[in-house]
């Protein structure tokens, strides 16, 4: 769980270390922000540890793989770029937007299970999240 | 149908459904029906990986839980003795198939299947331990009608050989058809060959067709998409 216990320190990503490092965790085909790695590092430990369920992921070599006809990136400036606007974009969400997708997040809880807890019904649940991911869409958006 | 210039599926799952992947909230059969997805959609692949910045961004706004002064240092030097990541594909990859992964290592080779056959309909169960959700392939003869049925919960259905049509419209490789208790379908594969399909329910089928009565019937005593 060390990933876990990172969070919290800023990853020096261009820092020597870091970027010796990148290479063996990402491998060349990694796509994302180093935030972003912990993230999913994160989310599979705890599917692991508390639902002990697989998590179904693709595989990058896999020859049924229908290949992006715009390309991936490998450029880890990118991702970082792209992960600077989606954390500024998240701060500046509404928190009843924000809680709802804490939740999903971070309790693994499905729209319906939120509501009941939010004493809130449904449909509001899923406006919230939908209002919050319209707003992080248009930041997203941007590269696509 | 399909413009060359845009390769992938035209009907996707909804973006709740991605968010609840991305998130790590969906069950293990609705995400391997999603992953597979995944791999046989780019545009998809962009809508997770930018969820997934999400999930990364809110988890840089929790409040950071105290850590030892060298844990930093520690994991440095675990990764320092690590070797490279796996760059080649798994001598498992390299047959041709068309079940693309996370699927095929649930399966296995297609050729040995234990179909189970219900006329034009064959099916095989998948994660069988799941209660209240039934994950199956099926397969049906070209041209064929399965019955009509709506749902109690909801149903995805992703084509991976094939197409049929229903309510939503036409489904090729790749494709999914999500339908819940409000949509009465009755899906029919082409004529020209027969189609395959990974199919989860998350609650029993209510036929309205074949028998001519609505009641709740165990998914497991009907072929149906």
């Amino acid at each position: 769980m060390e990933a876990v216990l990172l969070v919290g320190i800023p990853p020096p990503p261009f820092s020597g270390r870091w970027r010796r490092a990148q290479p063996k965790l990402f491998g060349t085909g990694g796509q994302a922000s180093v935030g972003t790695w912990i993230f999913t590092i994160a989310r599979n430990k705890r599917i692991d540890h508390l639902r002990r369920e697989r998590r179904p992921e693709i595989h990058p070599h896999d020859p049924a793989l229908v290949a992006d006809p715009q390309g991936g990136t490998d450029d880890v400036v990118i991702w970082e770029e792209q992960a600077r606007r989606v954390r500024a974009a998240v701060g500046t969400l509404p928190e009843e937007q924000a809680l709802v997708l804490r939740k999903n997040f971070f309790e693994d809880k499905l729209h319906d299970v939120i509501a009941q807890e939010l004493h809130l019904p449904l449909g509001t649940v899923k406006s919230r999240s939908r209002l919050a991911l319209a707003k992080l869409r248009r930041v997203l958006g941007d590269t696509g | 149908m399909r413009a060359a210039s845009h390769p992938g599926p035209v009907h996707h799952p909804s973006e709740a459904r991605l968010l609840d992947y991305a998130s790590g909230a969906l069950p293990e059969p609705m995400a391997l029906l999603i992953a597979t997805h995944l791999a046989l959609c780019p545009a998809c692949r962009r809508t997770v990986a930018g969820l997934e910045a999400v999930g990364s961004a809110l988890l840089e706004s929790l409040p950071p839980e105290p850590v030892a002064d060298d844990s930093l240092a520690r994991l440095l030097d675990r990764i320092d003795r690590l070797e490279p990541a796996e760059q080649s594909a798994p001598a498992s990859l390299q047959a041709a198939s068309i079940l693309p992964q996370p699927l095929r290592d649930y399966v296995g080779p297609l050729d040995r299947v234990g179909w189970r056959h219900f006329g034009a309909v064959a099916e095989a169960r998948l994660l069988t331990g799941f209660e209240n959700v039934t994950t199956r392939l099926l397969r049906v003869a070209p041209g064929r009608a399965l019955p009509h049925h709506t749902h109690v919960g909801s149903e995805l259905a992703l084509v991976l050989q094939g197409g049929f049509g229903d309510v939503n419209g036409h489904h090729l490789r790749g494709d999914v058809s999500e339908a819940d208790s409000a949509v009465d379908h009755r899906p029919v594969a082409d004529a020209e060959e027969d189609c395959l399909c990974l199919i989860v329910t998350d609650a029993p089928l209510r036929l309205t067709g074949w028998f001519g009565h609505a009641e709740p019937v165990h998914p497991h005593l009907i072929p149906a998409i």
